[in-house]
């Protein structure tokens, strides 16, 4: 699987041992043909899956609620390339893409969501709360803006611990307008001061919270801008542009991880597809503005790179989209065909320790 | 008498409010442009435009202290919260100051505020969006508690909280907003504190408020056809005030009962109304009053989970047939 690679930091790139060492002097990561190529089959990747979960919604075989990250692709993908073994990723309910870039079995993702046993999470928490522990993906939260300290708290901690870890916490747009966000960031700020925060936090600002739009929501819409409130450094980066992610990730967790000091990234980007996969009405954006942005898909952005560059032809992309979509399948197919979790295991996970809590009977 | 649905009949008190009264207003997340979340406010920003249907950003504390701050100075807003487990976010202002505020100034204020949303679960959305809040916003004095299940009570509760000075937390069966009833046009309030009986029987009461009122007329069609059990069925609807008079009254005639709740079992309203039972019927009692409640676990997500996790027409019945001890063949 390529995400394996990526979490490993072999993903061919031109300087294998330290390829991190590359983005710092000037963004070479970015260019390297067969980097982009990985970072490619991701992007199909998660489209892919996002585009399954949606038939798999519509089929009545995922229940709940079910928000895709269909748009945002280049968002994660490019964050993602930037972590390191040891490193914790915190976000919210859009969090499909997380799993699958850390490098979890997409199989057990979409067991997940269909809500079987051989679940992500044993089919406990569904769409909303992917973790993966392990792989560093510390869920997956659904009330807007509530993770967000959390991730704080694992900066601090993992300075506490004296390891060279960071946190990567992905927020959007609307939870800035969330009373956490605000103390949280206070906080962050104030920690970074000492080097107690080596956070990196990830505004995947794809321009509304639901059905209301960023101008809508604040009178100060410069996100990034909000945290000079709280003495933390920010850029904006275009969230479409997988190359330009890269290298603003690349540079930003070096920082981040050498000074133990929050940096925050407000990342430009677009959902196209709806809020949740139960959405139809649509009042609040017009099909015009949603097409201009599909003009700009990521995916799409990056297969004419590809091409221009001659560093794929179409039948090698073509290639890809198939080899991705057998992955998927063979998710699909896993997910449809396990067994639900056993009803035991509705008591178990309440408590931790010795003497699990079973509850009532 | 019209059809109408449990949403349309919502709808349609806030709308009769607004147009009685210029101090009403609407404030939420996506109630506006959007047209709400469950199309509850669609088409109200239309009607009534934007100073009086508020477009909130995602700060429920915010927003729902900003609503407490607005009904002492002569407003009535009317919060929506996008769900009630959303509220948690606004639970300082809504248990520190909206119900406390007039205490705590002697009186020289009031709060007339109504917070509405839907409550409850039963759709897989796991632990973070499924709650019944009812014993915890039960539990503030100072507050009033409603949990209407019909569309006739929806609409005629949502009269009375608009109307009563303090403040009131409005909790609608969210599963039930699609489902249809006989409501009458214009006035039909329906006061507070005065529960509903929703079936009339004699060997057993079965009491609950929202969805699962729904559950227990049910099962009391099932005692019936299967244990030739006649079964009452209480919709308490009010959960503070609750009233006590019409649950005793009902057990002076059934000697028995069960109290059914989605909500976990510990320290629930079914816990309360047990207790009632026992300290104002305790005489005519037959058996121990049984309770049915929500599995003592965060709610899962995966289907099977859930359904094992919450009351089901088994458990009822089989509740019901344990009071029933002496009676069931
Ligand atoms: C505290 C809280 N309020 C409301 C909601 C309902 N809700 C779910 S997603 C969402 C919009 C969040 O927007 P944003 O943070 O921009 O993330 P996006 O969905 O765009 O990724 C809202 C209002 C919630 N989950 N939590
Ligand atoms: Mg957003």
């Amino acid at each position: 699987m390529s995400a394996e690679n990526e979490r490993t930091g072999d993903g061919g790139v031109e300087t294998q041992e330290e390829p991190r060492e590359e983005s710092r002097d000037g963004g070479a990561v970015a260019t390297d043909g067969e980097h982009l190529v990985e970072l490619y089959k991701n992007m199909i990747l998660i489209r892919t899956f996002e585009e399954a979960t949606q038939r798999g919604f519509r089929q009545g075989k995922i229940g709940g609620y079910l928000h895709v990250y269909i748009g945002q692709e280049a968002v994660a993908t490019g964050f993602i390339d930037a972590y390191k073994e040891g490193d914790r990723v915190i976000t919210a309910y859009r969090d499909h893409p997380f799993p699958l870039l850390l490098g979890s079995d997409p199989k057990s993702v979409m067991a997940e969501l269909y809500g079987k046993g051989t679940g992500l999470v044993k089919g406990k928490g569904g769409s909303m709360h992917l973790f993966d522990v392990e792989n560093g993906l510390y869920g997956g939260y659904g009330i807007v803006g509530g993770h967000i300290p959390l991730g704080v708290g694992f900066a601090y901690a993992m300075k506490y611990q004296e390891t060279d870890h960071i946190c990567q916490l992905y927020l959007g747009d609307g939870a800035i307008n969330n009373g956490a966000f605000h103390e949280a960031a206070n906080l962050s700020g104030l920690w970074g001061r000492d080097g107690m925060n080596p956070c990196l936090w990830i505004i995947e600002n794809n321009q509304y919270g639901m059905g209301t739009s960023v101008a809508r929501s604040t009178a100060m819409t410069d996100l990034g801008a909000k945290f000079d409130a709280y003495g933390i450094e920010h850029e904006k980066v275009d969230g479409m542009d997988l190359e330009a992610v890269l290298e603003v990730a690349h540079r930003t967790a070096d920082k981040v991880r050498e000074t133990g000091q929050p940096y925050v990234v407000e990342a430009l980007t677009y959902r196209t597809a709806p809020h949740g996969s139960a959405d139809f009405f649509e009042k609040y954006r017009t099909k015009d503005e949603v097409k201009k942005w599909r003009q700009r898909d990521p995916v799409g952005q990056l297969e004419h790179k590809l091409l221009e560059r001659e560093i794929l032809d179409e039948d090698a992309l073509e290639e890809i989209r198939a080899e991705m979509k057998e992955t998927i399948d063979e998710a699909t197919n896993f997910a449809d065909e396990s067994e639900e979790p056993s009803v035991e295991e509705l008591y178990t996970d309440v408590y931790a320790g010795e003497d699990e809590y079973m509850g009532e009977e | 008498m019209p059809e109408k649905t449990y949403r349309e009949a919502l709808r349609e008190a806030m709308v009769q409010e607004m147009e009685n009264d210029e101090s009403v207003l609407l404030m939420g997340e996506d109630i506006g442009v959007y047209g709400g979340t469950h199309l509850i406010t669609d088409g109200l920003l239309d009607m009534f435009g934007p100073r009086r249907v508020v477009d909130t950003p995602i700060s429920e504390g915010g927003f729902t202290g900003a609503a407490v701050g607005m009904a002492m100075t002569g407003l009535k807003p009317i919060v929506e919260m996008m769900t009630w487990n959303f509220s948690f976010l606004a639970a300082d202002q809504i248990i520190q100051n909206a119900a406390k505020v007039r205490y705590f100034s002697g009186g020289q204020v009031e709060v007339p505020l109504v917070i509405r949303g839907p409550n409850g679960g039963g759709v897989q959305l796991s632990a973070q969006h499924t709650h019944s809040l009812e014993n915890m916003y039960g539990h503030f004095p100072g507050l009033k508690v409603v949990s209407p299940v019909t569309p006739n009570d929806v609409k005629g509760m949502m009269l009375t909280a608009i109307r009563d000075p303090n403040p009131v937390i409005f909790l609608e069966a969210g599963a039930l907003y699609g489902t249809k009833g006989e409501v009458p046009e214009g006035d039909n309030a329906v006061p507070f504190g005065k529960a509903r009986v929703a079936r009339e029987g004699d060997d057993v009461t079965l009491v609950s408020y929202g969805r699962q009122v729904n559950l227990c007329m049910r099962v009391a069609d099932k005692l019936e056809e299967e244990d030739d059990v006649s079964a009452e069925v209480i919709d308490v609807r009010s959960i503070r005030p609750l009233d006590e008079e019409t649950l005793v009254e009902s057990v002076k005639k059934t000697h028995r009962a069960v109290a059914v709740q989605e909500q976990w079992r510990y320290f629930g309203v079914a816990s309360e109304v047990a207790a009632i039972i026992q300290d104002k019927a305790f005489d005519y009692l037959d058996a121990p009053v049984e309770r049915v409640s929500g599995a003592e676990t965060p709610a899962p997500f995966a289907r099977n989970l859930e359904l094992a996790a919450f009351p089901n027409e088994d458990m009822v019945a089989d509740a019901a047939r344990r009071v029933l001890y002496e009676k069931v063949v």
